[in-house]
């Protein structure tokens, strides 16, 4: 990762937005002696969680138990585990090593993953739970066609949810191998066995109570490290940073705008994207349908802001304590004065720094557990697509029985884990750093504006929607080959002809544009009634009157 | 779907009713505004780390401190309570008035 580093002031935003999310993606990492006290706690938490998908299982017999765990999760359970789907290794380990490499742009970047939640309580949230079932397809086809609606949404969700589950399965190899000096195929193999046991058998209770366990390890883990940084310095962050400034090469700098200010361009695309894109990533829109109600689903957005913001702090206080604590240690550096085991590994050695073998095992064990729980959410949006949208939506017309639905999911559960683990081992060498950032720029330019107009513009019709919603899907994608992160980045080729890193700036307002244009120039009948369902859509999504599993008397 | 909510009469008559009516107006505003701030504060940060980067390197005072910090800062803690600001008054003021509309059905 040094490498890329040192890249930063060339292209600030594709690193940003690799790295972070994918701490990961860096690169070929050098394999550890093997850590016992973190393969011990990891072995507790794959226990624990096996016991609790157990319990699911027994729990789990019907489509709603295994789409949205019954629809029984309460607002602060499913904030916790919302959070829990965003605070990935990457942010955890990347943000940190951000911090650590360049102080203050650590936090614009987390700032933008934030600000995407108070947008979605406020315009999404409550119309979301009222109007779907298990998947943010069922929004969209409510009152437009389903076919079309169904077979665009399900693409949106899979390509998502390919981008993101393929960085994190590489990175969970990469990371595996260094933390506890495992094999990377067998690490990849073994994140995707237990993600498919997670899955297949506990359904999204399992998958919610394994997401809470680990944000809440996560939380605690972060919490005790910045807590014993603070503590050595009287608990006065300023006297934290003033040593920060000291002992940095960049002195003051750290504290101050970098690498974003030499490309706001892509600063203000990847903006957009990260705070639309939350509003259209498959496997957050689904945790919406796990709560019993509306009032439910805001309190999920309030606890999922409240903890999401606090982590991102404690990233940052955990960054400048490894300015202090582990850049003038010896210990943690190699010959050259670069981090053992690359930039990433700040927030791991910090632990070690301030709380020894066992916090460093505790801390690596939860980075495993981090990355189990997310594949395990994404891999059910993803399998949620093909059973519920594809199969008994667009293959059988919603003609299907529900043991027929349930079979096809699981089946699909378990093709999708042996297509993560092989796409894992596959790109083990690849430059992915980009997947992240196009998985966001996709849910922002696809998902988002076919949702977001479908529940506010009555004009919407299933031409405008597909046409708008495709456009933004292979906009999004296009641009981003050719940009600089994979025209230069993967491909190695010169002058990438798309100057910016980030395409959500031009790929979202062009979806937006097909869908209205499209929609207005559809004069067809069907158009016309799917305007006339307006009506009765936007009287369920503002009461909840009639809603999936609401108590309507 | 429940389809006896769906009777487009029923749904005609409680649409056209004052509380409904009154809870659209009040709501939708609500969130249109908060979102307003929201995008305001966000963007502003943004503008401002990239145009004005020299403004937002301002030390406080003699500490290290730069004026970047408490902005940005402040907008998590900006984010959060909006958001609880939300919840306080949908629980205060629109629940109430939805539940006066789902009785109506009965």
């Amino acid at each position: 990762m040094s490498a890329a580093l040192r890249a930063l002031p060339a292209a600030p935003l594709l690193l940003l937005a690799g790295r972070a999310q994918a701490a990961e993606t860096l690169g070929q990492l050098e394999r550890q002696p093997t850590n016992w006290t973190a393969i011990t706690m990891f072995l507790v938490f794959v226990g624990l969680t096996l016991l609790i998908t157990y319990w699911a299982a027994k729990r789990t017999r019907t489509a709603k138990d295994f789409y949205a765990a019954g629809g029984n999760i309460t607002g602060f359970q499913n904030g916790v585990a919302i959070a829990g789907d965003y605070m990935s290794a990457a942010s955890f380990l990347g943000i940190s090593a951000l911090v650590y490499a360049s102080g203050f742009d650590g936090l614009i970047y987390s700032i933008g993953f934030l600000v995407g939640w108070p947008i979605i309580m406020f315009l999404m949230a409550e119309k979301l739970r009222n109007l779907g079932k298990y998947t943010f397809a069922d929004v969209v086809s409510y009152r437009l066609s389903a076919t079309p609606m169904k077979i665009l949404s399900a693409t949106g969700t899979l390509v998502v949810v390919a981008f993101y589950l393929i960085a994190q399965m590489v990175g969970a190899g990469q990371l595996i191998k260094l933390l506890f000096g495992l094999d990377y195929t067998i690490a990849v193999v073994l994140v995707g066995v237990l993600m498919i046991l997670y899955v297949t058998f506990g359904g999204m209770l399992a998958t919610t109570w394994v997401q809470i366990i680990k944000a809440g390890l996560l939380l605690g883990g972060a919490s005790l490290i910045a807590f014993l940084v603070l503590m050595q310095f009287g608990f006065n962050p300023v006297s934290l940073f003033a040593k920060a400034v000291e002992v940095h090469p960049s002195h003051q700098a750290i504290m101050a705008p970098g690498a974003l200010v030499k490309d706001p361009v892509s600063a203000i695309s990847l903006g957009l994207a990260l705070m639309f894109g939350t509003a259209g990533l498959p496997h957050i829109l689904m945790r919406f349908f796990t709560v019993h109600d509306a009032k439910e689903a805001r309190k999920s957005v309030f606890w999922a802001t409240v903890f999401i913001g606090y982590f991102y702090i404690l990233t940052f206080i955990i960054g400048f304590g490894a300015i202090v604590l582990v850049s003038t240690n010896p210990v943690f550096l190699d010959a050259k004065g670069v981090l053992l085991g690359g930039a990433n590994m700040a927030a791991v050695h910090l632990a070690n720094a301030v709380g020894g073998n066992l916090l460093l095992g505790f801390i690596s064990a939860v980075a495993f557990a981090t990355i189990l729980a997310v594949v395990s959410g994404l891999t059910l949006a993803g399998a949620s697509a093909v059973s519920h949208d594809l199969y008994a939506g667009v293959f059988r017309h919603g003609r299907v029985n529900e043991r027929d639905e349930l079979r096809i999911s699981k089946m699909a559960t378990v093709a999708l884990g042996i297509v993560a683990i092989v796409l894992g081992i596959l790109f083990e060498k690849q430059n992915i750093a980009f997947m992240v950032g196009l998985a966001f720029a996709i849910a922002a330019s696809a998902n988002f504006p076919v949702l977001f107009l479908s529940m506010y513009w009555k004009g919407l019709t299933t031409r405008g929607a597909c046409i708008g919603g495709w456009l933004g899907l292979f906009s999004a994608t296009i641009l981003t080959i050719l940009s600089p992160s994979i025209w230069t980045a993967v491909m190695g080729l010169a002058n990438p002809p798309f100057a910016y890193n980030a395409p959500a700036l031009f790929s979202m307002p062009l979806a937006f544009l097909g869908c209205w244009i499209f929609s207005l120039l559809d004069h067809s009948a069907s158009a016309k009634a799917e305007e006339g369902k307006f009506e009765a859509q936007y009287f369920r999504s503002q009461t909840g009157i009639g809603a999936e599993g609401a108590a309507t008397h | 779907m429940d389809t006896n909510m769906m009777d487009a009469q029923l749904v005609g008559r409680i649409r056209n009713s004052a509380t409904f009516q009154e809870l659209e107006a009040k709501r939708n505003g609500f969130s249109w505004l908060l979102t307003f701030i929201m995008l305001a504060i966000y963007f502003a940060f943004i503008f401002s780390v990239a145009f004005a980067p020299g403004a937002m390197s301002q030390r406080i005072g003699d500490s290290v401190v730069t004026l970047g910090f408490p902005f940005g800062i402040g907008v998590i803690v900006a984010a959060i309570a909006l958001t609880g600001i939300y919840v306080w008054r949908a629980n205060t003021v629109f629940d109430a008035m939805t539940r006066k509309i789902a009785g109506s059905v009965q």
